[in-house]
């Protein structure tokens, strides 16, 4: 997400490193990449003057510090004033004390307001509320067909009053209608307008006087520039906004606005979307999120991906047998299924510090296919060749190509890895005394025991 | 074009407000010094045109200082207006919309969000009241609704539209388009395709998909690639314009939501850095709302007096 701007950091950082001390010049120039780096990543160059004035003050007071990595004493300064900055914890969703509570969704055009109304009340209805999707946008064509397509992807119920009625009347009727349904959370989608339009603004506001939301969320895109500065404080004027919703950080933009919102609206950011289905809304983590910007990588919630999928006894079998070399092809399947578990591979690298530079997602995206081909065949061997692979011999091969549609070349080479990793595992899981554990796509998942 | 003229200085004059005010206020009065390039940077950067694209331009304000010996700071106003000016004038902003080989064809894409189907609509529309027989083809099969909205919009400017079901194969939609457009030899067919992220490699691979198949049923299709870019897009605007031209053979951009506050500074990073053009901008939710770009507008609506 914020691979851009970690990379920024890195190098700036570099050129301090090389020189040994912390010294008011070198930090100097540091500093001015950081601000560079923060202007680039769309951080709103007023916002960039305050936090770097703050950065610098924090520093300061360290600069005696007898230092033997003054780049990572920087580094910890400028990540401990971004976490400042975000709010030091997520914020969750409030609810009312009293059923209904109320969710108003606003923001500009194109920011993803419905769709992620759609995925607020997808997570609603898992945690065990019966959510009400309105649809309050009459002017964008079609906006009310798609809520309802959205709804019925969650499966949640929608209501709306078409494209001729009034936007603070549907939204006031919305609460009879829940209560009548049984519904306890109202989403409301508003439509998008420009913090300039005074008539849009106005309506927005009477809305928000009238239904009394529980919250009123800010949608914006993490792509946003300079410009998020002045949108988000006209919308925070007009309305008493509660919370930022952060859309689109599945792409590679910088996201400096994220740090642009927190400081105009000073409300939390309590979600962000992080791709088209209707499952990828994540809370927000500030903690992780300066890590990433920082390029730490978010490990720890990496760490807590694997613990959650990971069926922690197949781990400690599949650590005796590999320790023994007596691991077979079905253990290796098995392995590969725990890992695609986690998710998307190309998500996944991108929370390891330092593998996204090493692999650009196109390479990702082809090892994920090649994780596939390797199913394909290993489903098409029988029982015993799963656990006797040397037993396939040539013709044997030549089905198992043709059942998984592969090629014989590419079984040969199947084969042949799985020999060469079964040597290095055992090799590795004997000589390494529990101090160094192979890590890699194979072996057991991190974070788990011995 | 006068209408034009003023409507533009009209929807820019929050812009214009900023942009010169600011400028007006650092050149005012002070003298040529670190200081003065420093408030300027930022009023550059403010407009979203990129930390390359600033440094460059005030580089060549510093240079203007000592070649023409400036002194005074406000000699420097018209300095900025040529360096501007200047950026934009390297590129073609206009599009030639009439083919001579059957049906002109155009290919909308972007990311999600920054109004593909509504730009769509409103170049049928302007297409259709040049008299040019327009027909739409709805390749957003993926967003809920998406092809509901084109088809509204083709209602609006009354023109015919293909389409599908949703969840239809975008490219088999851009075939039948294609098809239906030799068959029924219109002069001009508008692809509207679905928002992608353009690091999303399949969806990227999907639009090449329906490039091909366009090419393929009309060979010389598609005329122009427009790339539909948010104003109110920071930097990443950029690496999309470069991502998107990389995997399609881009034409030209039109930047949308310029009706806000947002200073679409991106026109100059894009054509300095990428040397791909504005050609149309869009200035608000009507059908009337999409205008060409004029450089030379452009500028001198920033810099007009209020």
């Amino acid at each position: 997400m914020f691979e851009s701007l970690s990379q920024k950091l890195d190098s700036a950082f570099k050129s301090i490193r090389g020189q040994g001390r912390l010294t008011e010049k070198n930090m100097k120039d540091g500093l001015q990449e950081i601000r560079m780096a923060l202007l680039e990543a769309d951080v709103n160059y007023k916002v960039v003057k305050k936090f770097m004035a703050e950065v610098l003050e924090a520093a300061e007071g360290q600069k005696v510090l007898e230092s033997i990595h003054p780049g990572q004493q920087i580094v910890k300064i400028v990540h401990d004033e971004l976490i400042k900055l975000m709010g030091e914890k997520n914020e969750p969703l409030r609810m009312a004390d009293k059923a209904p509570t109320i969710i108003m969704m606003v923001g500009l055009q194109g920011q993803g307001k419905t769709t992620t109304s759609g995925k607020l009340a997808l997570k609603l209805k898992k945690s065990g509320r019966k959510p009400l999707l309105v649809g309050a946008d009459v002017y964008r064509p079609a906006a009310i067909q798609q809520l309802e397509v959205v709804a019925k992807q969650a499966g949640v119920e929608s209501f709306s009053l078409g494209t001729n009625a009034n936007p603070v009347d549907i939204c006031l009727m919305a609460r009879g209608e829940a209560q009548m349904r049984g519904c306890d959370v109202i989403i409301l989608d508003t439509a998008g307008r420009l913090h300039v339009d005074d008539q849009m603004m106005n309506e927005v506001r009477q809305i928000a006087t009238q239904v009394n939301p529980t919250e009123i969320l800010f949608v914006a895109n993490a792509m946003t520039g300079q410009d998020a500065v002045s949108s988000a404080k006209q919308f925070n004027d007009v309305l008493p906004l509660t919370g930022v919703v952060l859309t689109q950080m599945d792409g590679d933009a910088r996201g400096g606005a994220a740090i642009s919102l927190i400081e105009v609206t000073g409300c939390p950011v309590k979600f962000v979307g992080t791709g088209e289905k209707l499952e990828a809304l994540d809370a927000f983590h500030p903690n992780r999120m300066a890590d990433q910007i920082l390029g730490m990588g978010d490990v720890v919630s990496l760490v807590e991906k694997a613990q959650e999928v990971v069926d922690q006894e197949e781990a400690i079998k599949f650590q005796k047998k590999a320790r023994k070399g007596e691991m077979n092809l079905e253990d290796f399947l098995k392995q590969m299924q725990q890992v695609k578990k986690m998710g998307n591979m190309a998500d996944l690298m991108s929370k390891i510090p330092g593998m996204s530079k090493m692999m650009p997602a196109d390479a990702m995206d082809q090892a994920e296919d090649e994780i596939k081909y390797v199913e394909a065949m290993i489903y098409s061997m029988t029982p015993l060749e799963r656990k006797k692979p040397r037993i396939i011999n040539g013709s044997r091969r030549k089905r198992i190509a043709a059942g998984s549609g592969t090629s014989v070349q590419q079984v040969n080479g199947l084969i042949k890895e799985f020999d060469k990793m079964k040597k290095m595992m055992k090799k590795m899981m004997r000589g390494g005394k529990g101090g160094k554990r192979m890590r890699g796509m194979a072996g057991p998942p991190p974070g788990l025991g011995r | 074009m006068a209408g034009f003229m003023g409507r533009l200085k009209d929807r820019l004059s929050k812009t214009r407000g900023n942009l010169v005010g600011n400028v007006k206020k650092i050149v005012t009065g002070r003298s040529i010094d670190d200081a003065m390039f420093d408030d300027l940077e930022e009023t550059l950067i403010a407009s979203d045109m990129g930390v390359e694209t600033t440094l460059s331009i005030v580089d060549e304000l510093r240079d203007r200082v000592k070649s023409d010996k400036l002194k005074n700071a406000e000699d420097l106003y018209g300095a900025l207006k040529d360096a501007l000016r200047k950026r934009l004038a390297e590129g073609d902003h206009t599009i030639n919309w009439t083919s001579n080989n059957g049906p002109h064809i155009t290919l909308i894409a972007g990311v999600n969000g920054s109004g593909k189907t509504t730009t769509t609509g409103k170049l049928a529309a302007k297409l259709a009241g040049e008299n040019r027989k327009v027909l739409l083809g709805a390749a957003d099969t993926f967003r809920a609704a998406a092809v509901e909205q084109l088809m509204i919009w083709s209602d609006r400017a009354k023109v015919d539209i293909i389409k599908h079901g949703e969840g239809a194969d975008p490219a088999s939609v851009a075939f039948d388009a294609t098809d239906a457009a030799l068959a029924r030899n219109v002069d001009n067919l508008l692809i509207d395709t679905a928002g992608r992220l353009h690091t999303k490699v399949n969806l990227m691979e999907e639009l090449k998909k329906i490039q091909r198949v366009v090419q393929k049923r009309h060979p010389g299709a598609p005329h122009e690639v427009l790339l539909v870019l948010d104003a109110t897009t920071g930097q990443n605007g950029l690496v999309q314009a470069r991502q998107f031209t990389e995997a399609l053979h881009v034409t030209g951009i039109i930047l949308t939501k310029l009706d806000g506050t947002a200073k679409g500074g991106m026109a100059f990073a894009i054509q300095q850095q990428l040397g791909i053009s504005i050609k149309y901008i869009g200035v608000g939710e009507g059908i009337d709302d999409l205008q060409p770009f004029d450089p030379d507008e452009f500028v001198d609506a920033l810099f007009e007096e209020a």
